[in-house]
């Protein structure tokens, strides 16, 4: 049921945290997602797979309310996101955790600044408080040595690291992860997948990640999406994509170069184009 | 066939687009203003700002302010002499920075000093997903990041052009009285009774004020709208040192002829 | 990172300075205490045929001292004379058949009014008029006197 008024989910029996129906959205005329419908119950780590530029970020925009839909309802906690005041919009995203795809620390202020951000923005805790609960974040995700670090003195994978410490510094009751595993080392990208999961079941936030990154995040999801040019194609747990025989998914998992995707972009015939044929 | 028209065409649509630019940059000025009672209540921020935007400009228009004086002087007396009124060369020093060169020239070192630097640590901020991040954790950029900034060139602005303006005023005392050997006196007792507190002195700060307001609009607005990409930053860069200089001569044609 | 600390101290600083060359502009530069800013003055009025190229603002100076200024010009259509506005400094008093007249500085120097004082036992007061006024010199009508003196025709052009 939705804590700040409102438009209220009414369904009894199954209440899922995210739902999404028949959503629409383009950016100008270009259609991004087409007729999206999903749910996630709670407590849940969903991901959203797909291919660069197919809507995955756009899909997370649309949960956190910073883009509106075209036609459909997007609804989180029982609060239909698109028509909530900006003032309800304000208190929705305070229990709302975002880990952005590069970080997106503020380079201004230095890690233990950049953690203690949100709890300065939106609490009165005393200035002992807030270093105690900082600190805490840090040694969750194994940075607490970094305090005093600027973002620039660190690695991609300590940054996105740090980023989740500040996502997850007001407890919040969603996180929304954006390609959390990309441009990682392997042992830096274990790193982030294994405190996701850790988080889930330590907090019992509903997550979704949004990832092209097959192989690691099987291991640690709950249920898997699959997006192509703007629609859902596939859907299933771990288990059931592993041995589905579903073309798309084949081909996703299997990282083949030609399939239901094509490996060519769209253009005039070869032949044609060199001259070779009238 | 050459396209006959498309000098007109082109200019047409440097004008409309201008015009849709100004409209914008009026509706985002409204938007900075109406939140900036947070930023203002938050004096930190502020005066972390006002730092990097007055602080750090303070040598570049110290030391120009010195030299622009010097030339004015040294460039004065050589005409001055010719008619015999050197006595004249404060008043001369004194005006022309209070009135012109102050105000203007404070205002161009500041829009390629801390204007272009606000512009791309905003576009950065942007491309970066800074801003975004701050408006999912429920914080609003525009009073959080853009108004302090804005508010910090609006104060700094004055403060910089009366210091240029005293620079430049003793720099003329050091070439006129110090090196060419004209009377002191007479350097300072012609520039008192010439110049006068409301008319000179009250205007140029009018000035400055409002050169402060339109380059860190120009400034924070053109970071604000930047491409997200590194040459859509330095594009923007370049378009707040152009356009804000631009802007500045305008406007001072327009309130000089107002003014005086 | 800067510390916290220095940015303060640093804006101070910054602050000090520049509010400081803000009064060093107005005490020193512009001297707060001369005509026109702040200063008690009051008004009085003086007709002139022709006023040259005296401009608003042009200083009132009794010998040589600097009195007051011109606060307006304006063209009375009745008389067809020239009607001069200006702000005297209230700690002067002339008398009221005090003369006004227009002088140069220098040969090309911009123009002024010099005011001679009279022997009149009453004070010129605010509002009043100033009846002895001799107009500026024009260059033209010089030369042109000058000219015609020569052909022996003197024609009064200039009345
Ligand atoms: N602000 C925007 N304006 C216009 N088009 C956009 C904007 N943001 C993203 N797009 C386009 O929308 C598409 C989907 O973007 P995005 O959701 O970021 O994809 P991804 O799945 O890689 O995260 C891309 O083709 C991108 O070019
Ligand atoms: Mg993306």
């Amino acid at each position: 049921m939705c804590l700040l008024g409102g438009y209220m989910y009414n369904e009894t029996d199954y209440k899922p945290f995210i739902e999404l129906k028949n959503v629409s959205f383009s950016y100008g005329t270009k259609p991004i997602l087409q007729d999206i419908s999903l749910s996630i119950p709670q407590g849940k780590l969903v991901a959203i797979m797909g291919g660069s530029g197919c809507g995955k970020t756009t899909l997370l925009r649309l949960l956190s309310g910073q883009v509106k839909p075209q036609s459909g309802s997007v609804w989180v906690d029982g609060c239909e996101v698109n028509r909530l005041s900006d003032r309800d919009l304000l208190a929705l995203r305070r229990r709302l955790g975002m880990l952005f795809q590069f970080g997106a620390l503020f380079t201004d202020l230095n890690v233990f600044e950049n953690v203690a951000f949100p709890l300065r923005e939106h609490t009165q805790l005393p200035e002992a408080m807030i270093r105690d609960l900082v600190l805490m974040k840090l040694q969750a995700v194994g940075l607490r040595g970094t305090a005093n670090l600027m973002p620039s003195q660190l690695s991609g994978g300590m940054s996105r690291r740090v980023a989740l410490a500040r996502a997850i510094a007001l407890d919040p009751a969603l996180m929304l992860y954006d390609e959390p595993f990309t441009g990682l080392d392997p042992i830096a990208l274990g790193t982030i997948a294994v405190l996701i999961r850790r988080l889930n079941d330590a907090l019992k936030t509903t997550a979704v990640m949004v990832t092209h990154d097959v192989h690691v995040s099987l291991n640690i999801l709950d249920y898997v999406y699959f997006i192509a040019e703007g629609r859902i194609v596939a859907q299933g747990t771990p288990h059931e994509v592993r041995v589905s025989t579903d073309p798309f998914v084949r081909q996703f998992v299997q990282g083949e170069a030609d399939g239901p995707v094509r490996l060519h972009y769209p253009a005039a015939d070869y032949a044609a184009e060199l001259g070779l044929k009238q | 066939m050459p396209d006959l028209l498309y000098p007109l065409r082109r200019v047409g649509h440097l004008v409309v687009e201008g015009v849709w630019r100004f409209g914008f940059a009026m509706r985002f000025l409204f938007l900075l203003l109406i939140n900036s009672l947070q930023t203002l209540q938050r004096l930190p921020l502020l005066i972390r700002e006002i730092y990097f935007a007055g602080v750090l400009s303070l040598l570049i228009i110290v030391v120009s302010g010195t030299f622009v004086g010097m030339v004015l002087a040294l460039q004065g007396y050589t005409t001055l002499n010719s008619f015999g009124s050197t006595e004249a060369l404060g008043t001369l020093v004194a005006l022309s920075l209070l009135r012109e060169l102050g105000p203007v020239l404070a205002a161009l070192l500041f829009a390629s000093r801390s204007g272009s630097a606000m512009t791309a640590e905003i576009g950065l901020m942007k491309a970066t997903e800074q801003l975004d991040a701050m408006a999912v954790m429920g914080v609003n950029p525009i009073a959080r990041v853009l108004a302090p900034r804005f508010w910090a060139g609006v104060v700094s602005m004055p403060l910089l052009a009366a210091v240029f303006n005293v620079c430049g005023i003793v720099g003329g005392y050091f070439v006129g009285v110090v090196m060419i050997g004209l009377d002191g006196g007479a350097y300072w007792s012609q520039m008192q009774s010439n110049v006068d507190l409301h008319y000179d002195v009250v205007n140029g700060v009018i000035k400055s004020v409002i050169f402060g307001v339109a380059v860190t609009l120009i400034a924070v607005f053109e970071g604000v709208n930047a491409v997200p990409t590194a040459a859509g930053v330095s594009g923007a860069t370049t378009r707040t040192v152009v356009t804000s200089a631009l802007v500045i001569l305008a406007l001072d044609f327009m309130l000089t002829a107002f003014m005086f | 990172m800067v510390q916290r600390g220095t940015i303060d101290l640093w804006v101070g600083v910054f602050a000090v300075i520049g509010l400081g060359a803000l009064l060093f502009l107005a005490l020193k530069v512009a001297n707060l205490t001369s005509i026109g800013s702040g200063v008690q003055s009051y008004v009085v009025y003086a007709d002139f045929d022709n006023i040259g190229g005296l401009k608003v603002r042009a200083p009132v100076k009794a010998a040589g001292v600097l009195v007051g200024r011109v606060e307006s010009i304006a063209l009375d259509t009745k008389t067809m004379r020239a009607r001069a506005t200006l702000a005297l400094n209230s700690e002067y008093r002339f008398s009221k058949d005090v003369s006004a007249q227009i002088l140069t500085a220098g040969l090309l120097g911009e123009q002024y009014i010099g005011l001679l004082d009279g022997g009149d036992e009453v004070q010129l007061a605010a509002g009043d008029k100033i009846d002895i006024t001799s107009s500026a010199l024009v260059l033209e009508d010089l030369v042109g006197k000058f000219m015609l003196s020569f052909a022996e025709k003197p024609t009064n052009s200039t009345e």
